[in-house]
């Protein structure tokens, strides 16, 4: 039995140690939002927030997780309350097939959660670690921007923050 | 159903008298194949020439929720909105009552695959014929319950409203059988001017759920009792299982089967991470004889154009009056190209009493389920095949060989549902590739710096093995008792494989056009966004401004000087346009500006595309800067949705034209994840890119989800040249090759 902190809540959860998050999110907690892609940490489709950083779910076990804070996109916010990054994807129409968009959309929140207004030239070097293969990438950058905007106005009003710690 | 009826329309039609209308039904055809010989008799548009009755397309409830239904597979080029806002369109119904069901064999038309930028062409013409004549039937209706003149009643909102405000919903206006009637040939379309939905950039339906989690792919599915699936694949092509010890596999934790038939082995799990487990364990106690069978990689040119072809002349012009002065020849290669879905493939399918059911990320339910009956032996209509979408698949990938994986498997675990989910070097290593292909070109200039005769010729595999036959799935061909691969065949023009696009668009005096067709396939190739248009227009674009070089002409202006067709002309002049394009304008230094253009398979939708160029001259590095591209797709729907294609096209070939080539050695496949196999990243997109519509109302819908690919890789190709002085003939231009061909 493992025990973990998943968007906010704790999971008593029956798997390895050795077991990739990616697995437990998708299967056991039946998340959708992380994929598989790679299951190797090339492709960045299976990214999520651990304890303010992004991370790879396909390559990191539970037993590195006791303790920690696991947040995927289903908690940052939902369809009729979305939050600033999941609106700014949104508004921007930033998905083709839509796969990758999960994961780009996490390292973007856990990149801005940390530097609200990122250049663009900060916010190219932190998506470099995911892939898109649709070419979607002018609407992600776009979307990625109108988030960090987003989320200056999302600070001044408060209860409406959209991003778990 | 699919007789002719005679249909008595009296009961609907005021005034009518009774109408025969009939139809021959041929088979659904793969859009990757021919179109069907037209046939004489009048018939309907689009996808109603084989589907005709109109509740086919599209029902209404009593409650008034419309259902739009399409044979169509939603890959993630958006077309589900785009389809309902047409349907919402020619009905006159709000946008969010209708919903759209795509791809399913119990619940849609066979629309074949769902490829060749073909969806808004047969589809979306048939939803709009169809909601147009349904239309008319709700009117025809309202007109005989309210004693009123048909043409005194109009339509709003899901509703035929009267001259005095009486509102019949159209829920309450349809009746059983009202829609059961086949399409007429011609529909009273709405004028253009007046359209409140389509033309609209309406947001895609799918985002809200794939932006927050909400299940949106078949890697989503879960049923109850569910088991996972991994496959054990041979380590390359032909490679004989000799030996497999699995009973220690099947003692294994959560090891539910570990299934062997021939060489196709399979390991079940309750659990998805002891599946990996035990299938890395099962692949370690495998023993296979490989077979040294690849070509030599780095010699491929030689090895298509040697290997045996059928050779055939596809254009010939002649005016032995015009003759060239000054000749010039180049070949141009393409190497084989993964798809590269971001997902690997996945599918789930179940087995209860004798049927079959598989969710799958096919392109064609309808063709896939044939194989899939095929292989298991069971009738076609004991199998139904349900799209669900997965990652963006750009052409034949891993999808049909997923579904019968996970039919095999679900066949030999009845009741059981059997989730598939294929690896990453699974995906890399055995999905089928775009072509490689080899161009010869040779042109003359006359004294006016005209093209006076063009040379053309394609080496080139087909490029569809899409089922259809068992034989062309993995799990077939690996089976104790295989399916044969079938004999490769050319997709014939004007659509056209390895010749599509080879037809020059321009007019020249002299041409001759030659496909040679290579039945014998060394690797494993299919379809591939744009199929052979990739590497013909790279070929035809880039010689063109080597011909405008060799003239002396500016490459805008050179392109427009054999161009007859306006609205090819248009679109050349619009991204000329809009990226500023001077003639003999200097870019600034270590940059290049380039310019390409086509009109997709010469009948789809026209693309031109500038672009500008970084080139790194230490490294030889190159970077696309921006990029502006004008598109005429006919009548656009939703021109968001219009550029987010185009944008996507430039950015993936982009990638394809500088970075990717399948690798292998002479018994594996060796390009097998993003390491070995590396597409574009972040630091590489550009500045910007500019996607400008001409938009034609009224008129077909032409398709433009393939459009982009050719003249964005010319259009690099071009700005490299111009940037360096050096032309680069072989695909991907990378970094290595363009700073060899600056040191030499």
């Amino acid at each position: 039995m493992m025990t973990l902190m998943i968007n906010g809540l704790t999971h008593q959860l029956d798997a390895d140690p050795d077991t990739p998050l990616l697995y437990v999110l998708r299967n056991d907690l039946k998340l959708n939002a992380a994929k598989f892609g790679c299951g190797l940490g090339q492709c960045g489709s299976c990214t999520v927030i651990v304890d303010g950083k992004a991370v790879l779910s396909c390559v990191t076990p539970l037993l590195l997780l006791e303790g920690k804070q696991v947040t995927t996109l289903e908690g940052l916010g939902t369809i009729s309350e979305p939050a600033p990054i999941q609106r700014a994807f949104m508004e921007e129409q930033a998905a083709q097939c839509g796969y990758c968009i999960a994961g780009m959309m996490m390292r973007a929140q856990a990149l801005l959660q940390k530097n609200s207004k990122p250049t663009d030239e900060e916010i190219r070097t932190e998506l470099e670690q995911n892939l898109c293969r649709c070419g979607t990438h002018m609407r992600i950058l776009r979307a990625v921007r109108r988030a960090a905007r987003l989320m200056d106005t999302a600070e001044l009003s408060p209860g409406n923050q959209g991003s778990v710690p | 159903m699919n007789a002719p009826v005679i249909l008595d329309r009296r009961r609907v039609l005021m005034g009518g008298g009774a109408l025969i209308v009939s139809f021959s039904l041929t088979a659904a055809f793969a859009q990757d194949q021919a179109a069907p010989v037209a046939t004489p008799a009048p018939k309907p548009p689009g996808s109603l020439a084989t589907t005709p009755y109109l509740d086919s397309w599209i029902r209404i409830d009593a409650d008034g929720s419309i259902t739009v239904f399409t044979g169509k597979a939603e890959l993630g080029q958006g077309f589900k909105t785009a389809f309902q806002q047409i349907a919402a369109e020619e009905l006159d119904a709000p946008f969010a009552s209708l919903k759209v069901v795509t791809a399913d064999t119990q619940l849609t038309a066979n629309e074949g695959y769902t490829s060749g930028s073909h969806s808004m062409q047969d589809s979306g013409t048939a939803i709009q014929n169809v909601a147009a004549q349904v239309r008319g039937l709700l009117i025809a209706e309202a007109a005989k319950r309210l004693e009123l003149p048909a043409e005194n009643l109009r339509t709003e909102d899901g509703a035929v409203i009267s001259p005095n405000g009486r509102r019949l919903s159209y829920g309450e206006l349809v009746a059983a059988d009202m829609l059961h009637v086949q399409a007429q040939a011609n529909s009273r379309l709405k004028d253009p001017s007046t359209f409140k939905v389509m033309g609209q950039a309406v947001p895609r339906v799918d985002i809200p759920a794939k932006v927050t989690g909400g299940a949106a792919y078949v890697q989503d599915i879960r049923l109850p009792g569910m088991v996972h699936a991994r496959i054990v694949r041979p380590p390359g092509y032909g490679a004989e299982l000799i030996d497999c010890d699995t009973s220690t596999i099947e003692k294994m934790p959560g090891v539910v089967k570990v299934l062997r038939d021939g060489n196709f082995l399979a390991v079940v799990a309750g659990k998805e991470f002891l599946a990996v487990k035990a299938m890395n364990a099962l692949a370690a106690a495998a023993k296979w004889k490989e077979t040294a069978r690849l070509p030599k990689q780095d010699d491929l040119a030689n090895v298509l154009t040697k290997l045996p072809s059928q050779d055939s002349t596809i254009f010939e012009r002649s005016n032995p009056a015009v003759v060239g002065r000054k000749t010039i020849e180049a070949s141009y290669t393409r190497p084989y190209q993964s798809h590269g879905s971001i997902g690997p493939s996945c599918a789930v399918a179940q087995f209860t009493d004798g049927a079959m059911t598989v969710w799958t990320h096919t392109q064609g339910v309808y063709p896939d389920r044939q194989g899939i009956a095929q292989m298991l032996k069971m009738p076609p209509a004991s199998v139904h095949l349900i799209h669900v979408e997965g990652s963006g698949c750009y052409g034949h990938n891993g999808a049909d060989d997923a579904a019968a994986d996970a039919a095999l498997i679900a066949h030999a675990m009845p009741g059981v549902p059997v989730r598939v989910q294929w690896m990453r070097e699974q995906e890399h290593a055995w999905e089928p590739y775009g072509p490689a292909m080899v161009t010869k070109l040779k042109a003359s200039l006359d004294e006016n710096g005209k093209i006076a005769d063009w040379n053309f010729e394609v080496w080139s595999n087909t490029h569809s093995m899409r089922p259809g036959g068992a034989g062309c799935m993995l799990a077939a061909q690996h089976m104790a008792q295989p399916f044969a691969v079938p004999a490769a065949k050319p997709i014939p023009l004007p659509e056209g494989g390895g010749d599509r696009n080879a037809i020059p668009i321009y007019t020249f005096p002299n041409a001759h056009v030659v496909h040679h067709f290579i039945p014998e396939m060394p690797l494993r190739i299919s379809a591939m966004r744009a199929l052979g248009a990739y590497h013909n227009v790279f070929s035809i674009e880039s010689f063109m401004d080597e011909l405008a070089v060799a003239a002396g002409a500016d490459p805008v202006e050179f392109r427009l000087r054999h161009l007859d067709d306006q609205r090819g002309r248009e679109v050349i002049e619009k991204a000329a346009l809009g990226f500023g394009w001077r003639k003999g304008q200097k870019a600034p230094s270590d940059r290049g500006f380039g310019f390409a253009f086509a009109r997709y398979k010469n009948l789809a939708a026209y693309c031109a595309v500038a672009s500008e160029v970084e080139v790194n001259r230490e490294t030889g590095r190159p970077r696309l800067v921006r990029a502006v591209a004008a598109v005429d797709s006919g009548q656009v729907v939703n021109p968001d949705g219009l550029i987010n294609q185009i944008e996507g096209a430039i950015v993936q070939s982009m990638s394809w034209t500088l970075y990717e080539s399948v690798t292998f050695d002479d018994t594996r496949i060796t390009s097998i994840d993003w390491q070995t196999y590396p597409i574009l990243r972040f630091d590489a997109v550009p500045d910007s890119i500019d996607v400008q519509i001409i938009n034609r109302p009224g008129q077909p819908f032409l398709g433009s989800g393939e459009t982009g690919q050719g003249p964005a890789a010319a259009s690099i190709a071009n700005a490299i040249a111009d940037a360096t002085g050096k032309r680069l003939r072989n695909l991907p231009l990378t970094r290595k090759r363009i700073k060899d061909a600056i040191d030499a």
